[in-house]
């Protein structure tokens, strides 16, 4: 298959808006190739999306459509000769979720929070949604063998247990979500700080960051360790946020990538003491990211209307339910996690909403290396991902901030900066920010870029870089985002002119870490011990088999002689 | 070769436990150990149906697969609006391709849900369920609440594997350091192992739910002094017991979904739980019956949006349980034509619908001869999930486990069926 002509933005190689042909051959890209020729004259051209957390599959997710009969209604698509129907706008059903994904020009999308007991049904979601290649994060933040061998500081058997751990769930990377709240909430308290002690465990969410972080590099896993702040979602808690980044400053990176990846950080970006005074601390958090470079972060930046929140912090959604007067769906996972799951309105005229959305922006527009900052909504919980177009018109043009300024409650000026940020992104921002910083922080080395062997995953829209101003075009900007003209898969059109007209089966990415046999020994034996007396499943019972994942790919990591880290 | 296979999954009822023994011997389970009476019968096995059957001036004949297939093909081809019913009782594999061919038929799906806990999935749409793995609860409740739920008859090793007699980390005195909490119309089985039961009147169990509520939510003063026939003092010891739990679990069986109010006592109940949530720990869930009724809740959630009775005649899903459950399209004759797999409706649904079956092409799918049998169309035997092909089911609180195959036989499952079925409806559309 054959690009021609269009303009092309693939910044990882240096490009910036060149027009030039795009070849892909056997479903990557090729010096030249055959087939196919498209007429992308004039258009702009680039890498395939990235999207770096996201909820797509697995319990939560089902719990939030079984209990929004009401959300599922809305989005309803008939199937068509190529589609299963489609149902759901903030809970969409699996089909929907990768339909929607390659109309925006996404080919990739990770589930950012599996607990290793529930992968199995998080990989059986997974294999229902079309086209996209996918990969899960497994929780680890308030596992009981964490915590013990934490405890006990014993990092040969931690890294033992993740590098199991990974391999039981078939997982991506190490999450982890308000550490040892999720033990505490077993008996429904949280914990309050980073140096909270874990009841019944004897260590602090800092002693767990840290540890999972150095066994993360010292696994040498592709992605860093993902981390949902403790006090996430509370107003003062960007001083917990800047707590937490400060313990991992010292810790290096075993590849060329940040040493911890903070998830949706609008959440955590929060002053003030309570509700009445809640502002935007989002300058503080840009200002620590501008000046060190050992952490990235997601926006999850919110839409205003209907969102499903749901998350592994099961204490924070309680007290959500509580704020909100909500039905409210718990889980707690034995030994391993808790979760929760609650309907949310996002509104323009609620201070406190108005000041989280400006929030979002502020990250993106203050923090100044676009590679720092990756474009979500952390999908469905800050809204749906089907509104990234909005975020991209609004990161690129001033004007379509004020003008939404405008029609949201006034705190909105005082309580952020956002009014006074002139910065406009350009495409290459915006590329960066939605493909190529993605692709890096999770360590995809043939996704983001359009490089020689690279996936032949490529988007073009309907957008001429040339001819249009997206400061004042934002509307041109949005449209043309939200259909891609053209969506390429692994070398297959699988959008054209905005409907789907290919569904293939995408990938699933996984880690398999090697440690010493000696550890995985002796950490199976007392793992073993712990099946026996704690958990409700047999050991052999636990791990995802094969049949699950019927189209891998496998990535190696762990403990062999290290390349040389640039 | 006698073999002897461990850690295999009994696919009975919704307790899906893993950690059965069984021997085998030249391709002949020989011995089960560790299950129940319920599940060793099970997987003992017992009347299969042995060939396909047509149904020719009111007899059953035997005849070929493919002859199967294709009448059951022809039967959901004429039909205007064919019901794809059952589901509980085969793998989450089969109700995925059950559920292609009810897109490609323009057919409903039900689940066996709708007749027993149905009204607990109406219940969650209105207020969530705040709930746990059944771990969890053996490893922390130090309250336990049996609601209209009877286990030792039902599910005869969930007190000994996840609830009231399982010893935990934080519970290592089992059952001596918890108390059991039983409500219930008659005193079962369960209720004389109980510390206490509360002896309820039939129909009584939304009002009790509510004056709990009331008396938890420090508005005793406003009840009378007796609730249904339950005094105002009992009701304060009781939600005092559960306030004073350090971890409670409520499992509620069809005793409260299917009394008076329905789908209303299971919101109040869930209510409830949310409430004492704000005084301790507190976790409620359902008790399953068929082994896989919860996996099949889950599959049709991720595919069409929606747990249960799932209409697809206009191209998309359509969802209002009222009017597409399967007992509302049966009474009203809205269907014409039924797939009945891995469940037993003759048995099961009320008479009027039971009527309304009988009187149109119904293709049954089953390992086992049942009541349907006596009035199915074409009668296909299958493969035993879990026994004789592998496969995916979840346990009553949501964890999936993946079922093993412990014997080769000569019978299809459900999958192939399924696909030899829809591969039929597609040859003879094009044909026509
Ligand atoms: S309790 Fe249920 S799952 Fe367990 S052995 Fe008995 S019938 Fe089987």
């Amino acid at each position: 298959m054959i690009i021609k002509g269009g303009i092309v933005y693939d910044p990882a190689n240096g490009i910036f808006g060149e027009e030039m042909d795009i070849c892909i051959e056997n479903g990557r890209i090729a010096e030249d190739a055959g087939g196919e020729v498209i007429d992308a004259r004039g258009l702009l051209v680039m890498p395939g999306g990235v999207d770096a957390h996201s909820h797509i599959a697995g319990p939560k997710l089902n719990t939030g459509r079984i209990m929004r009969p009401d959300d599922s209604r809305m989005g309803t698509e008939p199937r068509t000769r190529v589609c299963r129907p489609s149902t759901g706008y903030t809970v969409p059903n699996c089909y929907a979720i990768g339909y929607r994904y390659a109309r925006l020009g996404y080919t990739t999308a990770f589930e950012a929070a599996t607990p290793i007991i529930e992968a199995r049904h998080t990989h059986e979601e997974l294999e229902e949604i079309p086209i996209v290649d996918k990969g899960a994060l497994t929780l680890f933040g308030s596992n009981w063998t964490v915590m013990e061998c934490v405890r006990e500081n014993d990092m040969d058997m931690l890294a033992a247990y993740v590098a199991w751990g990974l391999r039981a769930a078939r997982g991506y990377g190490v999450k982890i979500v308000n550490p040892g709240g999720g033990e505490a909430w077993g008996f429904g308290s949280n914990v309050k700080s980073v140096h909270d002690p874990v009841p019944h465990f004897d260590v602090t969410p800092a002693q767990i960051i840290r540890a999972l972080a150095e066994v993360n590099e010292r696994l040498r896993l592709p992605h860093s360790i993902h981390l949902h702040f403790n006090n996430l979602g509370r107003p003062g808690n960007y001083t917990t946020a800047i707590e937490t980044l400060e313990l991992l400053k010292d810790i290096k990176p075993s590849r060329m990538r940040q040493v911890v990846h903070v998830a949706h950080m609008q959440f955590s970006a929060y002053g003030g003491t309570g509700w009445k005074d809640f502002e935007s601390k989002a300058s503080a958090i840009a200002e620590y990211f501008n000046q060190t470079n050992h952490a990235t972060m997601d926006l999850g930046q919110i839409i205003f209307g209907p969102a499903t929140t749901m998350t592994a912090d099961a204490p924070l959604e309680y007290a959500n339910a509580r704020i909100g007067h909500q039905k409210w769906s718990n889980h707690d996972i034995e030994l391993e996690e808790s979760s929760g799951v609650v309907p949310w309105v996002y509104t323009r005229k609620m201070p406190v909403n108005a000041v989280q959305w400006a929030i979002g922006l502020e990250l993106a527009l203050l923090t100044k290396d676009p590679w720092k900052v990756v474009m979500t909504t952390d999908h469905p919980n800050g809204g749906p991902f089907v509104n990234y177009p909005e975020i991209i018109s609004l990161l690129m043009s001033r004007e379509k901030r004020e003008e939404e300024m405008k029609t949201l409650h006034e705190v909105v000026r005082s309580r952020s900066t956002l009014p006074s940020i002139e910065r406009e992104m350009d495409w290459s921002e915006i590329v960066i920010m939605t493909r190529a910083a993605p692709a890096r922080i999770l360590g995809l080395e043939d996704k983001g870029h359009l490089g020689i062997g690279a996936d032949g995953d490529v988007s073009i829209y309907n957008i001429r870089p040339d001819e249009i101003d997206p400061s004042k075009d934002h509307a041109v900007v949005k449209a043309g985002m939200s259909r891609a003209k053209y969506t390429i898969k692994g070398g297959a059109v699988v959008v054209r002119d905005g409907e789907i007209v290919a569904a293939p089966q995408g990938r699933t990415y996984w880690v398999d870490a090697a440690v010493p046999e000696s550890d995985m020994d002796r950490m199976l034996s007392s793992l073993k011990e712990k099946f026996e007396r704690y958990y409700s499943i047999r050991m052999s019972n636990y791990m995802v088999q094969d049949a699950y994942v019927p189209n891998p790919v496998v990535v190696n990591a762990g403990m062999q002689p290290l390349k040389e880290v640039i | 070769m006698r073999l002897q296979i461990e850690d295999v999954l009994c696919t009975f009822c919704g307790c899906l436990c893993d950690d059965i023994k069984v021997e085998v011997d030249e391709g002949r389970i020989e011995k089960v150990r560790g299950a129940c009476r319920l599940g060793s019968s099970k997987i003992m096995g017992h009347n299969r149906i042995k060939s396909p059957m047509i149904r020719v001036n009111g007899e059953l004949k035997e005849i070929s697969y493919e002859e199967a297939y294709r009448r059951a093909a022809e039967i959901l081809i004429n039909a205007r609006h064919p019901l794809l019913y059952g589901w509980a009782s085969t793998t989450c594999e089969a109700l995925k391709k059950g559920i292609l061919l009810a897109e490609e038929i323009g057919g409903v799906v039900d689940t066996t849900a709708t007749v027993c806990h149905g009204p607990s999935i109406i219940g969650i749409e209105e207020k969530g369920a705040v709930g746990s793995t059944l771990g969890q609860i053996k490893n922390r409740a130090d309250l336990i609440v049996f609601w209209g739920c009877n286990p030792s008859e039902a599910h005869p090793r969930h007190t000994l594997r996840y609830s009231s007699n399982a010893c935990g980390r934080f519970t290592p005195d089992g059952r001596k350091g918890r108390k059991v909490l039983v409500v219930d119309v008659r005193e079962t089985r369960t209720a004389r192992n109980a510390d206490r039961f509360l002896r309820i009147q039939p129909g009584t169990d939304y009002e009790i739910i509510s004056a709990l509520r009331m008396i938890i939510g420090g508005k005793a003063d406003s009840l009378p002094e007796d609730v249904a026939g339950v005094s105002k003092k009992e009701l304060i010891e009781i939600a005092e017991m559960m306030k004073s739990a350090k971890f409670g679990a409520i499992f509620f069986g069809l005793g409260l979904t299917h009394s008076r109010g329905r789908y209303k006592n299971v919101d109040n109940a869930l209510s409830l739980v949310s409430e004492l949530n704000s005084h301790t720990k507190f976790v409620i869930m359902a008790m399953r019956g068929h082994y896989n009724v919860t996996g099949a809740g889950q599959v049709l959630a991720w595919s069409s949006g929606y747990p249960m009775a799932v209409d697809y005649a206009r191209g998309a899903p359509y969802y209002n349980p009222g009017e597409t459950s399967c007992c509302d399209l049966l009474s009203r004759r809205d269907v014409d034509a039924a797939l009945i797999i891995a469940s037993d409706p003759a048995s099961n649904l009320p008479r009027g619908c039971v009527e309304a079956l009988a009187e149109m092409p119904v293709i049954q799918i089953d390992p086992f001869e049942n009541p349907t049998t006596l009035f199915a169309d074409v009668v296909i035997p299958s493969a035993i999930a879990g026994i004789e092909v592998e496969g995916t089911a979840y346990r009553m609180d949501g964890l999936s486990l993946r079922l093993r195959k412990l014997v080769d036989v000569e019978y299809p499952g459900d999958v192939e069926i399924l696909q030899a079925i829809l591969d039929n409806v597609r040859r003879l559309r094009d044909d026509n």
